[in-house]
């Protein structure tokens, strides 16, 4: 069939046109040969200008269009949706970049401008004579996501889009969910008491008749694509038949076997066989092989097994692996504390009033290991002077982390109030570096600590904490007054960075979605894609993506289910068609293309003896293409015949 | 086994006794410290400048005469350790330097005529600078070494004092986390010492500002002593000359500073690992110290 490009000169205002000769351009180009009609206009992004496209392709009955104009990730969309609406393949609407690429690097080249300008246009016709007309490619679409890790991220996400109307698979790796948010005492900047506005939600992900809650359980593997992916989930075996059992926790009263809660960091010993805390959703336990005598001697104990009323305890009971289909995936997976071991100069992991801001807030909970009291660890005595210190780990890259962990300032600053909410005449010091307050109503909470509360905000850092004569020596600098400081306290609480979960780290590698140096999940674009990672069918939410506070973490996790909401409300999922395909009469099987391909899309086909793309795979890299000897694979719109001349084109003359 | 060995000026010197007890310990080790035909001083001090070479070829010189005998140099003064393990670092890692040293080395060689025998390489940072320490702990071994203590020490509150300069910085020392450093005592535990923990054990002495700015130094060093005593030790030990000198000869000003005050003996880890080995007490010679450690160590039946 007999090409009709059609070339649409946009002057944008004085950006393009102030630079290039644009009529001079339209003119050359109406010579070109496949064009058929060319033109110049002030701003062909304009209503007028792509009524001026749409007319020109009924009138000159144009096969192709190209848009000389700004880059293509600014107007393709609006040209090819203008081009369908007139009746040419969006897929045979190109843009050809004389603003980004000429002009604006161009400016007062006038006459080497407009010539290259006019080059570029001559390259993109060579590409459009041979476009084909493509359709978007379709594939199913599973109705069902999976959210992976449930905090208080992995949980608002999960609600919001089973509130949607869609299923919502949970797996969580702990026994119970809530994450770190449970552990919390009161939360800034409200003082509201974390678990009483965090169970009812928990409540609420266990009894939501589209929610299906998998904890104690990992992600093994997953494999396919956005729309379609197949997941294993690892259900640990928990020796305990969490059907059957009622929760009445007697195997949890009578067990001798004691090792330090991970919940109560440390603080407090738990059971072997153990819910994590009272309020654990499910509230059904779980033995910890690792420390139960009956693992550990060889079949010694059983007490459990005994004393159950329901029979529920199975020390027969094997890892499971559950297979499960889902459209979307949002990985929730949270944060950890930087090791106290790391920051040696002062004595962590080595000095045990040298605590860190989670072993605090367990201490500051009423349901915590203290009841509610702030004692010493070492003497249980009630500390007169305690010390915070912000940015432990945090913004120091030379030794540590170079980013803002971002909450501990606000948190500190609310365990030295609430810890003067407790010690009246305590005393109670913060060394900072600034005091970060960027959120609604915190530097209002700061000013309160340090006016109404007196906290003794110093302005500095500590170089050396050590013990002597049972007080923690904390040397320091306050660079206010320029003067050295030093404290016997009782107490110190290091405000330690944020650093990703380990776990997540793993998992990330498993589900091939990026993340930063640190670990931290990698949002597809800093500021427009927050919440979507860079792999389609991939959403993030919460502190695994990087340091956050609650608000935040819930809001990001709002944003990431509405994204699935939004994924769903499709039958199918529609995929860019600019992919490879290989052309199976030159094929000669010799299987490069599925050694190269990053993402398995290429297939070999053993009853033909050629490879194949998956359509449904393929993200159009080319990596295939490049490595194919007999150039079989080809991309796309993108040909190497389609190269060739527009090479040619480029180079001409 | 032989190994290069840089004392270095002060060992020489003021620091003989240093000297002698290393040299000694190492024979009975079956290591022979083989010391350089040619040395000069390191520098003693490694240049914080960035945009001159001048200021690393002492010790640039030195690292290559020890190449000419070996693949290790062995040293003692944590100054020395310092500036040669630093510049060693610069002489792998920044080109643009090793070209420029190496220019200066190839025209100061040619002017020299006393090195004949000598097939001239350019010097890429080849030698491995080793702290005596590292010596027991790698190329002994503090297993063997343990082999060979005849007088466990224990009974002896010893107070390992590190300083600053073995340990920093960090990244370019690569000898212990600076921190929560551990080695000295490792070493000290395979000879049977009772350590004593003391969280001065990583704060200056307060270094060279003996010489302009005493007091400051005292003050430096009687923090690191008072903290040693407060903890029952019986001995401070170093690695240092002048760390030495600043803990222990400054005693007597801190006599004069601070009511009461006890002295305590500051000797070498050299001196206590010839106890050890059972060195005659002539070559770990403790005729040098100031605070005399003979009645201490003759109180816990060592000498
Ligand atoms: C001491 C301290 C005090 C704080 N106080 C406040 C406060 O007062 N107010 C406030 O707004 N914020 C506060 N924060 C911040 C708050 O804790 C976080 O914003 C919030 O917990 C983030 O929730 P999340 O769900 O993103 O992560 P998390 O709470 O870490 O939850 C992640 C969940 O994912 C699970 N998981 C991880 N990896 C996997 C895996 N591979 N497979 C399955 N599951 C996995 C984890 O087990 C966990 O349950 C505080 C933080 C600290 C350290
Ligand atoms: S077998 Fe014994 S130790 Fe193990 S969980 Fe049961 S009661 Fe505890
Ligand atoms: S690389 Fe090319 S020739 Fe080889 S199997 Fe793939 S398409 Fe066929």
């Amino acid at each position: 069939m007999e090409r009709r490009i059609g070339v649409f000169v946009c002057h944008c205002g004085s950006n393009i046109a102030g630079v290039v000769d644009v009529k001079r351009v339209a003119e050359e180009l109406r010579k070109y040969p496949g064009v058929a009609y060319s033109t110049d206009y002030t701003y062909m992004c304009s209503d007028p200008g792509q009524n001026l496209v749409k007319d020109a392709i009924k009138k000159h009955d144009l096969t192709g269009v190209i848009v000389a104009a700004c880059s293509p990730t600014l107007h393709e969309t609006t040209f090819r949706r203008a081009g369908r609406a007139a009746g040419v393949n969006p897929y045979q609407v190109e843009i050809a970049n004389i603003r980004e690429h000429c002009s604006w690097v161009h400016q007062g080249e006038k006459e080497a401008a407009t010539e290259k300008a006019t080059r570029i246009i001559k390259t993109m016709v060579e590409k459009a004579v041979l476009d084909e007309a493509l359709d978007p490619i379709a594939v199913p679409m599973t109705h069902r996501a999976l959210v992976v890790g449930a905090g208080i991220s992995g949980i608002q996400a999960a609600l919001d889009i089973a509130n949607a109307g869609y299923e919502v698979i949970v797996v969580e790796k702990d026994p119970s969910i809530g994450g770190h948010m449970a552990q919390l005492s009161e939360t800034f900047p409200t003082l509201d008491c974390s678990q009483c506005i965090m169970t009812p939600k928990m409540v609420e992900v266990s009894q939501h008749p589209k929610i299906k809650l998998m904890t104690y359980s990992e992600i093994d593997d997953v494999s396919g694509y956005v729309g379609s992916f197949k997941v294993k989930i690892r259900k640990k075996a928990a020796y305990v038949d969490r059907d059957t059992c009622n929760g009445c926790g007697l195997c949890m009263e009578k067990c001798p076997a004691k090792t330090p809660s991970e919940f109560d960091e440390g603080l407090a010993d738990r059971k072997a066989i153990y819910t994590p805390f009272p309020q654990a959703v499910p509230n059904k336990p779980v033995i910890d092989a690792e420390h139960c005598t009956y693992f550990l001697k060889d079949g010694k104990c059983g007490i459990c097994q005994k004393i159950c009323p329901v029979d529920a305890v199975d020390f027969e009971q094997k890892d499971e692996i559950i297979e499960e289909e889902v459209g979307a995936i949002i990985v929730a997976t949270g944060y950890d504390l930087y090791p106290i071991e790391n920051m040696g100069e002062y004595g962590g992991g080595k000095y045990e009033d040298v605590i860190t801001s989670l072993q605090f807030e367990r201490m500051l909970s009423a349901s915590g290991p203290t009841g509610g009291e702030v004692l010493r660890p070492s003497d249980g005595e009630v500390p007169n002077e305690v010390v915070f210190l912000t940015c432990c780990g945090s913004r120091d890259p030379e030794l540590h982390m170079p980013y803002c962990s971002k909450v501990c300032c606000m948190y500190l600053t609310k365990h030295a109030m609430l810890y003067k909410h407790k010690v009246h005449d305590g005393q109670a010091y913060v060394f900072y570096m600034d005091v970060r307050t960027a959120g609604k109503g915190y530097e209002e909470f700061y000013t309160r600590a340090a006016e109404e509360d007196d906290v003794l905000y110093v302005r500095g850092k500590v170089s050396k904490i050590f013990e002597e004569d049972g007080k923690v020596m904390v040397w320091g600098v306050d660079t206010l007054t320029g003067k050295k400081v030093e404290i016997a306290a009782d107490l110190v609480v290091l405000g330690l960075a944020t650093v990703p979960n380990v776990a997540a780290k793993e998992l990330a590698n498993k589900l091939k979605i990026h993340t930063d140096e640190w670990g931290f999940l990698a949002e597809a674009h800093p500021k427009l894609r927050p919440v979507e990672s860079l792999s389609p069918g991939f959403y993030l939410a919460g502190a695994a993506q990087g340091p956050k506070d609650i608000p935040e973490a819930v809001a990001q996790a709002s944003g990431a289910a509405s994204k699935v909401a939004d994924l769903f409300a499709e039958e199918e999922y529609h995929r860019e068609p600019i992919i490879a395909v290989i052309n199976d009469d030159t094929c000669a099987g010799c299987k490069v293309c599925v050694s190269v391909c990053p993402y398995d899309a290429a297939e070999f086909i053993e009853e033909d003896g050629v490879a194949r793309i998956q359509e449904a795979i393929c993200e159009g890299c080319g990596a295939c293409i490049a490595a194919c000897p007999s150039g079989s694979a080809q991309q796309r719109n993108l040909t190497d015949e389609q190269l060739y001349r527009m090479v040619s084109a480029a180079l001409e003359g | 086994m032989k190994i290069p060995y840089y004392p270095g000026c002060t060992l020489h010197e003021r620091a003989r006794d240093f000297d002698v007890s290393a040299r000694e310990c190492a024979k009975a080790l079956g290591v022979e410290l083989e010391e350089l035909p040619i040395w000069t001083c390191c520098g003693a001090v490694f240049p914080l400048v960035t945009d001159s070479v001048m200021d690393i070829l002492a010790g640039v010189r030195n690292l290559e005469y020890a190449s000419r005998i070996g693949d290790k140099l062995v040293t003692l003064c944590s100054f020395c350790y310092n500036v040669l393990k630093r510049t060693n670092r610069v002489m792998r890692d920044d080109l643009e330097k090793r070209e420029k040293a190496n220019l200066f080395l190839r025209a100061d060689t040619a002017a020299r005529e006393e090195v004949e025998s000598y097939t001239k390489t350019d010097y890429t940072g080849q030698v491995e600078v080793l702290h005596y320490i590292e010596m027991l702990r790698d190329v002994v071994g503090f297993d063997e070494l343990r082999k060979k203590v005849e007088n466990g020490l224990g009974g002896l509150n010893v107070a390992p004092y590190y300083g600053c300069m073995l340990l920093r910085p960090k990244k370019e020392m690569e000898f212990d986390d600076p921190e929560q450093p551990t080695v000295f005592e490792d070493l000290l535990a395979t000879l049977g010492c009772d350590i004593v923990d003391f969280p001065m054990k990583t704060e200056c002495c307060g270094g060279f500002q003996i010489v302009n700015d005493e007091e400051l130094a005292v003050m430096c060093s009687q923090n690191v002593v008072s903290s040693a005593i407060k903890r029952n030790a019986d001995v401070i030990v170093t690695t240092c000359p002048l760390c030495r000198y600043n803990l222990d000869k400054k005693q007597e000003e801190m006599i004069e500073r601070v009511r009461g005050f006890r002295r305590i003996p500051v000797i070498y880890f050299t001196q206590l690992l010839g106890l050890a080995l059972g060195i005659d007490e002539e070559h770990i010679d403790f005729s040098d110290n100031y605070v005399d450690p003979r009645p201490v160590l003759a109180e816990k039946s060592l000498l």
